[in-house]
C-alpha cells in the first residue's frame, strides 16, 4: 500500500484537525453497545447454563470483529474514497484491543479464575491458546504505541510497519477462532473470507 | 512459611457456592410456576424421583423403582432448565443452545429398535416392546462432557446388561454398536455432511456394556426424555465422556469387530474408543484435570472415572490408559 493512503491519522496529529463533530463520540458510543448488551444480558440472567463460557465466547468474536472493522478502514477509504473515515481507526483499533483484553480478563479471572498453573499449561501446551495471547501481545503493543507522542517519537515509517503486525495479529485471531472448534468450521470461514477480502484490496491497491 | 493443608473434612470453597446458587436456581424455577403445573394436574403418580416436583414439561414415567440413588451433598442435581437446554447434539446444530431450539419438529414417536449382529435373538422392536421386560430405575449420575464441563442428571433407564442378556449375544460377540437414527428433515445438523459424518456411532467392549452402571435412558426428572436429550432412548456411560452417551438409538449391533465411533473418526487423537474419564490425561486442546459443574464459579477437580472408579476400574486393570484414552 501506498504512503499516501496509510499515513492519515498517522503523520498528521489529531490535535492539528482540531474538528468538532459528533461523528467520534457518537462512534464511540457505537463501539461500546456490544458490551452494553452483555451486561444487560448478565443483569437479566440470559447467559444460559454456561455464563462464563458464554461471556468469554462472546468477547472473543467481538474483539476478531474489531479487528476486522479497523481493518475495512483503509479498503473503505480505498473503494469509497471517503478518506475521513481514517480519523476513526485509531479508535477501532484500540475498542479491538479493549475487547480482546476483556476476552482474556475472562478467560484468566472467570474461566480460570487466577489459577496460574493451569494457564501456564494451557499457554505453553495449546497452540490455539498461544496464539490468541501472541494477538493479544500484539495488540497491547499496538496499543501502547497508539499515541501521536508515540508516533512522533518512532517516526512515521517505522511506526507504520510496526503497526502492520495487526495484520499478523488477525489472522493469528482467525486461526485461533478455527482451532478452538470441533465441528462445523462456517464462522471461522467466514471471518477468514472477510479478512482475505480486506488484505486483497490492499494488495490490489498496491499494484494498480 | 505457614502452609495451610486442606483436610478432607474441610469443605472447599467451591463447595460451598454452588450449593447456594443451586438452592437459589431452585427456587426461581418453583417460582416460575413451571413445576407447579403438573403437581396440580396431579399426573404424579408417585414416582420415585429425586426430583421433589416434577417438571412437567413432558409426560411423566411412571412405575420408576429406585436405582443407584444419591451422590453426596458436594452433587446436587443441575436444574432440569440447565439439563435440558445446554447440549451438544449435533444433529440438531453444533451450539449448546441449538438441539433445544431446533429440536421441536423432531417425533419420536412411535419407535423402533433393531438389535441384529452375533445374537441368538435379533429383531426390531417397537419402543414399548422394547421396555417391557425392564425395570425403569431411577439413576443419579455425573455426566462429565470431554469439553470439561458437568451436571448432575437423574436419569430413568433400563439396566444395559438386562437387555445384553436378553439379546444374548454369541460367544464371538465382542462389542456392542449402537446407531442415532438419521432423518435429516426433522433434524437440521443432518443436512449437512460438513457437521459430522452421519449417523452417529458409538461402541461400548461387551464386558462393558455389562458392568451395572450402565444403563439405556429414557427419562430424566421423572419424566420422558426431552428431544434434545436423546429421546426417546440413549446411552448413558457415566464413567466415559458424554459423547459416548449417543442419543436417539435406532439400532444395536453385537460384533467381534471394535466399532469406529463417530469422534473417533472425526480426530482420533482427540477422541479414544474408551473415552473414559481420566483427569491425568488431557484432550490436546484442554486439561481434563479440572471441569465446570454446571452452577458454578469455580471448576473442580476432575475424579478418575468420573468418581466411578471402585465400580469400574476393574474393566481396565492393565490397561495403559494413556494410550486406550
Amino acid at each position: 500500500m501506498s504512503d499516501t493512503t496509510e499515513n492519515v491519522g498517522a503523520t498528521e496529529p489529531r490535535s492539528k484537525i482540531k474538528r468538532v463533530s459528533w461523528q467520534k463520540p457518537a462512534i464511540f458510543c457505537l463501539c461500546l453497545v456490544p458490551l452494553a448488551w452483555l451486561i444487560v444480558w448478565a443483569v437479566a440472567g440470559d447467559l444460559g447454563a454456561n455464563p462464563i463460557e458464554a461471556i468469554t465466547r462472546y468477547l472473543g468474536d467481538w474483539a476478531l470483529r474489531f479487528i476486522l472493522i479497523a481493518l475495512a478502514v483503509t479498503p473503505i477509504r480505498v473503494l469509497t474514497g471517503w478518506t475521513a473515515v481514517g480519523r476513526f481507526r485509531r479508535m477501532l483499533g484500540l475498542f479491538a484491543f479493549f475487547y480482546l483484553l476483556l476476552h482474556l480478563s475472562s478467560y484468566v479471572g472467570l474461566d480460570q479464575f487466577f489459577y496460574w498453573s493451569g494457564i501456564w499449561q494451557d499457554i505453553v501446551k495449546r497452540i490455539y491458546i498461544t496464539l490468541g495471547v501472541a494477538a493479544a501481545v500484539l495488540l497491547a503493543l499496538l496499543a501502547a504505541t497508539s499515541t501521536d507522542k508515540m508516533v512522533n517519537r518512532l517516526g512515521g515509517k517505522r511506526w507504520r510497519e510496526l503497526h502492520r503486525l495487526v495484520y499478523l495479529a488477525a489472522v493469528l485471531g482467525v486461526i485461533h477462532f478455527f482451532m478452538m472448534l470441533k465441528a462445523d468450521y462456517t464462522e471461522p470461514t467466514i471471518y477468514a473470507v472477510v479478512l482475505a477480502g480486506l488484505f486483497g484490496v490492499r494488495v490490489y491497491k498496491k499494484w494498480v | 512459611m505457614l502452609i495451610r493443608m486442606a483436610s478432607k473434612s474441610t469443605p472447599k470453597s467451591s463447595e460451598i457456592t454452588p450449593k447456594d446458587a443451586y438452592l437459589n436456581r431452585r427456587k426461581f424455577i418453583a417460582s416460575t410456576g413451571l413445576i407447579a403445573g403438573s403437581a396440580a394436574l396431579g399426573i404424579r403418580s408417585g414416582p420415585v424421583s429425586a426430583a421433589e416436583e416434577l417438571p412437567g414439561v413432558n409426560p411423566a414415567l411412571s412405575s420408576i423403582i429406585n436405582g443407584y440413588s444419591k451422590l453426596g451433598d458436594d452433587d446436587p442435581l443441575t436444574p432440569y432448565a440447565d439439563v435440558t437446554s445446554y447440549n451438544n447434539f449435533y444433529e440438531f446444530g453444533t451450539a449448546k443452545g441449538d438441539p433445544v431450539e431446533n429440536a421441536g419438529p423432531f417425533n419420536p414417536k412411535p419407535w423402533e429398535i433393531t438389535v441384529d449382529g452375533m445374537c441368538v435373538n435379533p429383531g426390531t422392536l417397537g419402543l414399548e416392546d422394547f421396555l417391557k421386560p425392564h425395570d425403569l430405575e431411577e439413576r443419579i449420575y455425573r455426566l462429565r462432557c470431554v469439553e470439561a464441563w458437568s451436571m448432575v442428571v437423574p436419569w430413568v433407564g433400563i439396566s444395559l446388561a438386562d437387555v445384553v442378556k436378553r439379546f444374548e449375544p454369541n460367544g464371538s460377540a465382542k462389542y456392542v454398536k449402537f446407531e442415532t437414527i438419521v432423518r435429516p428433515e426433522e433434524m437440521v445438523g443432518q443436512r449437512s455432511r460438513r457437521i459430522l459424518p452421519w449417523p452417529y456411532v458409538e461402541g461400548l467392549r461387551l464386558d462393558e456394556a455389562m458392568n451395572p452402571l450402565a444403563i439405556l435412558a429414557v427419562g430424566l426428572y421423572g419424566e420422558e426424555l426431552p428431544n434434545q436429550n436423546g429421546a426417546p432412548i440413549r446411552l448413558m456411560t457415566p464413567w466415559k465422556y458424554g459423547f459416548k452417551a449417543i442419543k436417539s438409538i435406532v439400532k444395536i449391533t453385537f460384533t467381534n469387530k471394535k466399532p469406529r465411533n463417530t469422534w473417533n473418526v472425526m480426530a482420533a487423537n482427540e477422541y479414544g474408543f474408551y473415552a473414559n474419564v481420566n483427569p491425568n490425561v488431557d484432550h490436546p486442546r484442554w486439561s481434563q484435570a479440572r471441569e465446570r459443574r454446571i452452577g458454578d464459579f469455580l471448576r473442580r477437580e476432575t475424579l478418575m472415572f468420573n468418581g466411578y472408579e471402585e465400580e469400574v476400574g476393574e474393566l481396565y486393570a492393565g490397561m495403559n490408559l494413556r494410550k486406550e484414552y
